[in-house]
């Protein structure tokens, strides 16, 4: 694909996406669809199949089936580590920063090199975006606070020069103060082009930063619009949001 | 005063041996998570081919230790292969699986080496310059191991840049902590593991390499530095280099001081430590809680009763088994008895894996005391062979309710390392206490009396008594208690959240496993009429848990139909070749690399993937 073109099919498309942890059939058969320098927000209550949709994506199951194109490639074969290398960025919820190591470690762990069409990352960029983080760049990541850490985490996938962010719940148990920063860094990322699928139960966090919503119930999509279009939906947010 | 002084210089030179073969164990454990035996076996490959080397160029300080980084670095390289062909596939198998595959190397490495250098002592040449000693205090103290006492520290500071000032070395840290995270950030685990394969391999190759000059090279190094270093390995906290440091300079020192003090008991003394510091810090002197503890068996499918005409198959089985002495012959009728007696040890160990989820490396241990008790007793009191016979379980279940109260606190790998220091203690006690015990020597002289001694009446009497411990560790596994160990086994925090202390079932079951299994010792020490310490050693113990994973866990048969073919393939096997450890070797891997989730888990990919055809 030639940079003249702009190219109008989506970034990310997931087709009848199946897992499953162990026996239990978790995925029933998920479709979505992520487009170039979009917002997509992924919603749903707990155990609705948020994080094991974007873990199946990044190929972190056990047991998949269906299929995850990315920029044009199939990648639902591939192991984790070369899905990553194509441009997919996972921001886990539980975090896992390597708690061992100070943040300028945990950066460089995800350092890979540039990529063309995607916005490339220095910790001095990512220090100017993430003032907090400069001030403890010798600082072990277990000795942080959980905002700091969901920044850190966030910084480290950027390190790998991502052109598709997986932000699994980014807002989940942080103050309403780093939450605000969180919307705007994500907003700041969506300006720098990067396309984006964040998985949020918070509504309010979801209608600041995304452009179109998926909701997802026992391991099915059950909506998919405009942001605008799901918070005039009563019905859909009342059957299968938490209001 | 000076004599103290040269023997903490002599244990300051064993643990800088102790600690780079034990720093290669740990990093190779903190990433892969994998115990290696096979390690013993890259220290010893590392001393044979150094002592080729410097034969060849030892003459001058460059080709000594030229030969000794080459030695070091062809050993890395077969750690690297071992990764490729072997581990790689086994990452994401039950722990069992793992250590069983890297013990197929080491038997596999024994024969090798043994066909290359051949089984006689190797004396080799000592370093050129450093043959001579100083004068510390006016006793004189060699040279050379001044040279590795200053070695052990730098290799720790190298060891050190490397793994934090490098970008290699933070990788690792981070695929250490969390190899998932790393991967899913564009780091390839596999050819980091390859590395650190090599690394920690060539450390072993390097502490072999620079024992050349010290001491024979011989094919027993690979186990008793293995044991040792698993020893440091699991006291400095599995995983952590300065843990490793540390606990060697500990052990070297112990050791040191322990031979004036209990010579005759040296070995004890190192595991008893061991013991006790796990039972003081539970993960090490320096060592971190696992985040998730590895599992060490995968939860099978619940055992299911059978019914109909199924039922009766073990009792026809009984009956057919106790018509065999109409046609068989005396030859036959040993080999079977020796099939019936392995069968109770492996069923005994199958309590404790296969419901329990304990796996046990040190269960030999139980054998032996079981075996040992009866022929103590015949030796030293003349004691008839009905009361020898009863009293095996009774000492054998001791023995394991003291040592299973220390295990059963751990799990996993940790339990693992814990009944082999235990299995280990045990075996020391018969090597070293040659007035009590005979040494290696054994005991001989254990035969039953005239109505039992015809091959057909020990057979009849074999079977009677293993076919009906056999039948009460069934009526066990189906009790309660059996249903209870399961809960524990397959989730041990629901268990407890529903009021049951899995951790006393887990210890009454390592009791009723090591009882039944010196029952099996006791019947093995009146079928041979002898008794030897390799009974209790490290070998048997893997044996038994080969026969487990050839029948397979998932089912109370398993052990029993695996303990047949075993012994059946391995009397096969050794009248055929010599290289009966070879062959067993490729045995364990090719089984291992056959089913690397284990039978069950293989049985439920096949059934995954007929769903969704
Ligand atoms: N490790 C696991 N093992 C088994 N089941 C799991 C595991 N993780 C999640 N589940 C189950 O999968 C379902 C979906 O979970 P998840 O994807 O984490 O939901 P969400 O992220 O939307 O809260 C839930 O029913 C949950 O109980
Ligand atoms: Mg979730």
């Amino acid at each position: 694909m030639s940079p003249q073109t702009p190219n109008t099919e989506p970034l990310l498309t997931v087709q009848n996406l199946q897992a499953w942890y162990g026996r239990a059939h978790i995925l029933m058969g998920v479709d979505l669809t992520v487009g170039r320098g979009e917002v997509v927000a992924l919603m749903g209550r707990n155990g609705a199949g948020k994080t094991t949709t974007m873990k199946a994506v990044m190929g972190l199951m056990d047991t998949r089936s269906g299929g995850v194109s990315f920029d044009g490639r199939d990648v639902s074969a591939l192991p984790p580590h070369r899905i990553a290398r194509l441009g997919l960025g996972y921001v886990p919820e539980d975090r896992r920063v390597f708690t061992e190591l100070t943040v300028e470690e945990n950066l460089e762990v995800g350092r890979q090199p540039p990529r063309p069409g995607a916005p490339s990352w220095t910790p001095q960029r990512l220090y100017t975006l993430f003032p907090n983080l400069a001030e403890m760049r010798g600082r072990r990541g277990g000795r942080m606070s959980g905002g700091e850490q969901q920044m850190l985490t966030l910084a480290r996938t950027l390190m790998g020069n991502p052109s598709l962010l997986l932000l699994d719940e980014p807002s989940e148990g942080l103050a309403p103060r780093i939450v605000q920063q969180m919307a705007e860094a994500i907003r700041a990322l969506k300006a720098e082009g990067l396309s984006v699928l964040v998985s949020e139960q918070n509504l309010s966090f979801a209608a600041a930063v995304a452009d179109r919503a998926s909701v997802i119930e026992k391991g099915r999509i059950r909506f998919d619009g405009p942001m605008q279009a799901l918070l005039e939906d009563d019905t859909v947010r009342r059957q299968y949001l938490a209001v | 005063m000076s004599f103290y002084l040269v023997q903490f210089l002599s244990g300051l030179a064993a643990a800088a041996t102790l600690f780079l073969v034990s720093s290669g164990l740990t990093i190779v454990f903190g990433v892969t998570r994998i115990v290696n035996f096979a390690h013993g076996s890259f220290y010893m490959l590392g001393a044979y081919l150094g002592w080729s080397l410097i034969e060849r160029w030892g003459t001058t300080p460059l080709g000594f230790w030229g030969g000794v980084a080459l030695a070091s670095l062809a050993v890395g390289a077969l750690g690297a292969l071992m990764e490729v062909g072997l581990l790689r596939r086994l990452y994401r198998s039950p722990e069992l699986f793992q250590l069983l595959a890297t013990f197929g190397v080491v038997l596999v490495i024994q024969d090798a080496a043994s066909y290359a250098w051949g089984s006689e002592d190797l004396l080799g040449r000592r370093a050129p310059g450093l043959k001579g000693s100083v004068d510390i205090l006016d006793q004189p103290f060699p040279l050379y191991d001044l040279v590795l006492i200053a070695l052990g520290p730098v290799v720790l500071g190298l060891l050190w840049l490397l793994f934090n000032r490098t970008r290699w070395g933070t990788l690792v840290r981070a695929a250490t902590q969390d190899r998932e995270m790393a991967a899913a950030l564009g780091v390839d685990p596999a050819k980091l593991f390859t590395g650190v394969l090599f690394l920690g391999s060539a450390l072993a190759g390097l502490g072999g390499a620079l024992q050349v000059p010290r001491e024979a090279v011989n094919l027993h190094m690979d186990m008793s530095i293995v044991v040792e270093a698993f020893v440091v390995v699991v006291v400095g906290g599995m995983g952590s280099l300065t843990g490793a440091f540390v606990a060697s300079l500990l052990i070297g020192q112990l050791q040191a001081f322990g031979i004036l003090v209990f010579p005759q008991i040296t070995l004890v003394l190192v595991f008893l430590f061991m013991a006790v510091v796990l039972v003081i810090r539970p993960y090490g002197l320096l060592g971190r809680k696992e985040e998730a503890p590895p599992t060490a068996a995968s939860p099978g499918p619940p055992l299911v009763l059978a019914t109909g005409l199924v039922r009766w198959v073990p009792a026809l089985l009984l009956l057919l088994l106790a018509l065999v002495p109409l046609v068989a012959g005396d030859y036959a009728l040993i080999v079977l008895t020796e099939v019936v007696i392995l069968a109770l040890m492996a069923a005994s160990l199958h309590l404790l894996i296969g419901l329990g989820g304990l796996v046990s490396f040190g269960h030999a241990a139980y054998f032996g005391l079981g075996a040992y008790g009866s022929a103590l007793l015949v030796k030293h009191l003349a004691a008839p062979m009905p009361l020898a016979l009863a009293a095996a379980p009774v000492l054998a279940g001791v023995g394991a309710l003291i040592a299973g109260w220390f295990c059963v606190r751990r799990s996993g790998l940790y339990f693992a390392m814990l009944t082999l220091a235990f299995a280990q203690i045990a075996w020391s006690v018969a090597f070293q206490w040659y007035g009590f015990t005979g040494g290696d020597n054994g005991i001989l002289g254990v035969w039953p009396p005239d109505w039992a001694a015809g091959k057909a009446a020990y057979y009849l009497l074999t079977l009677a008594l293993a076919g009906g411990t056999l039948f009460l560790l069934r009526r066990a596994a189906f009790a309660p208690f059996g249903y209870t160990l399961r809960a524990g086994r397959d989730s041990a925090l629901r268990a407890e959240a529903v009021g049951i202390d899995v951790r006393r079932h887990q210890w009454y079951a390592f009791a009723l496993a090591g009882s039944a299994a010196g029952l099996a010792g006791g019947l093995y020490a009146f079928s041979k009429g002898s008794v030897f310490p390799t009974l209790m050693a490290v070998p048997m113990s893997v044996d038994a848990l080969v026969m487990v994973l050839m029948g397979g866990i998932q089912t109370l048969s398993g052990p029993v139909v695996g303990a047949a073919l075993f012994h059946l393939l391995e009397t096969e096997v050794m009248s055929l070749t010599e290289w009966w450890r070879l062959v067993l070797g490729l045995v364990i891997i090719v089984l291992v690399l056959a089913f690397p989730k284990g039978v069950a888990g293989f049985v439920r990919d096949l059934w995954m993937r007929r769903k969704e055809a």
